[in-house]
């Protein structure tokens, strides 16, 4: 019913794919590489989360711990099997094995008493997974973590062509324009390499998924969550077995995020407690599932870009209109004070779940 | 004088000893647990008793009757007892309100957490600021000075509850989804603002000086402060009780509890004692922030998420909506948390996530899950 | 669903609502009550728009409800469930006395969880309840619903009892026989809407007239 205006979400996410896609030639430097890996990471995760929060109407906090797991599932094959492929897959998949039983039993002791037990539990389980594998020296790293080799062919070592790729930098471009920067600095050189290699292995990855979990929204199963979001009693009165269905969706939405979690550890080549685990992540998260719209894949891929976006700009943005008001108004000073951010990205949240609940995917989509 | 028909003699005249014995269950799993705890201390200290042994002629030997004596680590029990029981009189005290807000009005505040810290914050901010009273050796001025503290504390996140309630959840009444999310961010604007009133970084606090030292009592060592927790904890556990007992405000909330709507429909304001419970309640969890804050002598702006973990544990093994399930809970959780950190300190959390999940494998809705019909 | 429910209840008089299950006249009470939303019309009472008020408020102008479910708080004792009743501080002791006179067995239980009552000792409790305190109006839904003959005389007994004060009651009732034993009007309700209403008189002694209202649910049913 809202077709026509929906083409702006559809571009919106559109470009920011297209931009993934082209990053290494677009934004030169490791730091722009390494933003758009995790933004790509990040849009898996997100996503998978709302699978639960926006189709299924459920509250997880766990969902970092799922993410987690896959990562030290990768780290730890890395570690105990060797860099190879084969064995990190292994990882992989143990992890998310891991990750869906623990969500079907989490599922199994709280979703069929109370839907509301679940948030609890959730959080409960993660701070007790959270604290042991920070405790667990021996075996995780602890709260320094693990470091480890991937495969050859994904590590910056690995060349792939004689010569660098063409690239560009746009941020050169108001200086050739005003400046008299030469034109040549608006081009960059991309080397072939295999962090080039992960990279494209991290984004196209984030594309399947990404596809499939689409695929799963508009799919019967789909359509069964949302019956059961928006009425309980009538889907389990038309004799759909809600406790079931929320239950897998929370085991697959657990499967994803390890996934999700498996990818980062290969990008990263870390895993860390405070890098895959911990509540502030999950804290992240809500942020961006919920700013960029619940109930709808396209809400995470804005959401997160948004988020990591914000991350580093709206610090600066604080920063500056903190000096700028630090001498009149020093109470205001410390509210601006760019740690934080997150003050202001948790009061928009607020506001979001009242007056925005489909986010901005949702004021995109209808238009206004 | 029971002239009602036969067929409609009381369910309670049939119940057996196991059904009048049902209720009491819950309670008989605190002693059972500090039982248990003395087990498992005495059950370590003889463990490498149970190894068995080479004999000189080869053949393996137990020593399983030279066990421990059974009063090995008496006093290590004492102490984590005590302790273990000012651990669950405190979480208690943050989580009673918790409960009775969900039991009435089906509302279930993550930012809960908030008020804990807020009122840690307060109170050592109050006690920092009378050093001559803190450093005095003076029982009473000791006494007094935290008791102005937990009052400033109670007063602060009682009328912050009151806004929170107002400004939070009352546009989000009856929508979980929402109310989980809005009262999260709740927390986490929260713990930014603790920041820009408190700064970036936690605070230390000694305890005032009467309340520093410890009891010996055969061989153990029992700190004062622990015994008074667990004093004013049990305290505040039977005023609570006595004021749903034995006032018309408690009747309404034990009532409304059950059955919010009939409530209503006998005339009283639900939503105006729901308000009510709702400020004391946050008032609660800021007493149990600064109880908890002069526990661990450092306060941090994310104390309060933290204990929310321990804090959503026993209100659910507790059953939502029930007090004294909350206590029992409380009770439980402390217990174990310190006797299981004294024998294998890494598996303290965990063994807490066990707890939970062996309470609700017997019981899903939890010990003393009130109302039920929801 | 109610459409066109215009029901008039007369002071100081009996009014029974009947009509077969899924008629409406659980939903008019609560609609009366405040418990559900009123979307279009009016309800009067006593001079005031009742309407968009909430039930607490409706309650304090008067109105006295035992819902079909009974309501009983289990938890409570039987005494605590009527000190809730009774909105002004104390409970007057001659209506203590009437009422555990009316219903031997509250007396007996007084100090007992009401959720360790049976069934007919619950609904007995239910209307005590509301009748602690006089009230302007009293709605009471199916007290007789699925209870045995012996608990139904008692029930019986005591709103008679409550009819002969003068009370004003508007009933839901099933058992035709009770209906006709204390109602003084009848009003019979099909598909959400009034169909009938009249004295009850009219209609116990219409055996045409009761056939049609007993046809016309029939027909509804096919």
């Amino acid at each position: 019913m809202t077709a026509p205006r929906s083409w702006l979400l559809i571009a919106v996410v559109a470009v920011i794919l297209a931009a993934l896609a082209a990053a290494p030639f677009l934004f030169p430097g490791v730091r722009a590489m390494d933003t758009a890996a995790r933004i790509c990471v990040f849009i898996v995760l997100a996503a998978s989360y709302d699978l639960m929060l926006g189709y299924a109407g459920i509250v997880s906090f766990a969902h970092v711990m799922f993410f987690g797991m896959g990562a030290y599932g990768v780290a730890l094959a890395s570690v105990h099997l060797g860099r190879e492929a084969p064995g990190l897959i292994l990882g992989a998949g143990a992890g998310m094995a891991v990750a869906v039983v623990l969500a079907a039993l989490i599922g199994l002791f709280s979703l069929r008493v109370r839907a509301i037990f679940f948030a609890m539990i959730t959080l409960a389980v993660a701070s007790a997974v959270a604290v042991l594998v920070s405790q667990l020296s021996g075996l995780t790293g602890g709260e320094d973590g693990l470091s480890f080799q991937i495969p050859r062919a994904l590590s910056p070592s690995a060349a792939y062509l004689p010569d660098p790729l063409p690239g560009l930098d746009p941020a050169a471009l108001p200086g050739v324009v005003f400046g008299d920067a030469p034109m040549e600095s608006l081009f960059s050189e991309v080397r072939a390499n295999g962090k080039l290699a992960a990279y494209y292995l991290v984004f196209a990855s984030m594309l399947v998924l990404l596809a499939l979990m689409r695929r799963l929204t508009v799919s019967p199963f789909g359509t069964v969550l949302q019956a059961i979001r928006e009425n309980e009693f009538r889907a389990e009165a038309i004799g759909y077995r809600v406790v079931r269905y929320r239950i897998a969706v929370t085991c697959i939405s657990a499967g994803i995020a390890a996934l999700a979690g498996a990818l980062y550890a290969v990008w990263l080549r870390y895993v860390g407690p405070d890098t895959v685990l911990g509540f502030p992540i999950m804290v992240d998260l809500l942020l961006m599932v919920v700013i960029g719209g619940m109930g709808t894949v396209w809400g995470a891929v804005i959401g997160v870009t948004l988020f990591m976006l914000a991350r580093g700009y709206l610090q600066d943005l604080m920063a500056a209109a903190q000096g700028a008001v630090a001498a009149d108004l020093p109470a205001l000073a410390v509210l601006l004070e760019p740690d934080r951010w997150l003050m202001w990205l948790g009061l928009l949240f607020i506001l979001s779940v009242y007056f925005f609940p489909a986010g901005i995917a949702g004021r995109l989509k209808s238009g206004r | 004088m029971s002239d009602a028909a036969p067929a409609h003699a009381p369910r309670i005249e049939r119940a057996g000893l196991s059904g009048r014995l049902r209720p009491l269950i819950p309670w008989l799993l605190v002693p059972a647990a500090i039982l248990l705890g003395y087990l498992g201390i005495w059950a370590q200290a003889s463990w490498p008793l149970l190894e068995p042994v080479l004999n000189e002629d080869g053949t393996l030997r137990t020593r399983v009757f030279d066990l421990a004596p059974f009063d090995v680590r008496l006093s290590s029990w004492l102490t984590l007892t005590v302790s273990g029981l000012a651990m669950g009189m405190m979480i208690f005290v943050m989580a009673s309100g918790l409960t009775l807000v969900f039991g009435l009005m089906d509302v279930i505040n993550f930012g809960h957490g908030a008020f804990v810290a807020i009122g840690a914050f307060t109170g050592i901010t109050v006690l920092l600021a009378f050093p001559g009273l803190a450093g005095a050796e003076s029982l009473a001025a000791n006494l007094a000075l935290v008791g102005l503290a937990a009052l400033a504390a109670m007063a602060v996140t009682g009328l912050l509850g009151g806004l929170f309630e107002r400004i939070i959840i009352r546009p989000v009444y009856g929508a979980h989804l929402k109310q989980i999310l809005v009262t999260m961010g709740g927390l986490i604007v929260a713990e930014q603002m603790i920041h820009v009133v408190w700064g970036p970084s936690e605070i230390f606090i000694a305890r005032p000086e009467m309340l520093k030292g410890a009891l010996t009592f055969h061989g153990a060592a029992i700190e004062t402060y622990r015994l008074m927790a667990v004093g004013l904890g049990l305290a505040i556990f039977l005023a609570i009780r006595a004021v749903l007992r034995h006032t018309t405000i408690g009747l309404i909330v034990r009532a409304g509890v059950q059955n919010g709507e009939m409530v209503e429909a006998l005339g009283y304001r639900l939503r105006l004692v729901f308000v009510g419970v709702f400020i004391a309640g946050s008032a609660l969890a800021g007493l149990g922030g600064v109880m908890w804050g002069l526990y661990q002598e450092v306060v941090t702006a994310t104390m309060g998420a933290e204990i929310m973990v321990l804090v959503f544990i026993v209100v659910i093994i507790g059953g939502l909506g029930s007090v004294e399930g909350c206590f029992l809970g409380a009770l439980l959780v402390g217990l174990t948390q310190n006797y299981v950190a004294f024998l294998e300190p890494k598996a303290a959390l965990v063994s807490d996530i066990a707890l939970m999940v062996l309470i609700l494998m017997w019981r899903p809705e939890g010990m003393m899950s009130a109302g039920g019909r929801r | 669903m109610l459409q066109g429910v215009d029901l008039d209840v007369p002071a100081g008089e009996v009014t029974m609502l009947l009509g077969r299950n899924g008629a409406g006249k659980t939903t008019t009470l609560r609609t009366i009550m405040g418990l559900w939303k009123l979307r279009q019309g009016r309800i009067g009472f006593a001079g005031q728009e009742l309407g968009g008020m909430g039930p607490s408020a409706i309650a304090r102008a008067g109105i006295g409800y035992v819902p079909e479910e009974m309501g009983i708080f289990g938890d409570l004792t039987v005494a605590e469930n009527m000190r809730l009743g009774a909105r002004t501080r104390r409970m007057r002791q001659d209506r203590i006395d009437w009422l555990t006179a009316a219903f031997p067995a509250l007396g007996t239980f007084w100090h007992r969880p009401a959720g360790t009552l049976s069934g007919g000792q619950k609904q007995m409790l239910s209307l005590a309840r509301v009748m602690v305190e006089p009230r302007q109006l009293y709605l009471i839904d199916e007290p007789t619903k699925g209870l045995a003959p012996a608990v139904v005389s008692v029930l019986v007994g005591a709103l008679r009892q409550l009819k002969s004060e003068g009370a004003t009651i508007l009933m839901v009732e099933q058992n035709f026989a009770v209906a006709k034993a204390l109602g003084q009007n009848a009003a019979v309700m099909d598909d959400g809407r009034t169909v009938w209403s009249g004295r009850m008189a009219e209609l116990a002694g219409d055996a045409g007239l009761q056939d049609r209202l007993m046809g016309l649910h029939l027909e509804g049913h096919r």
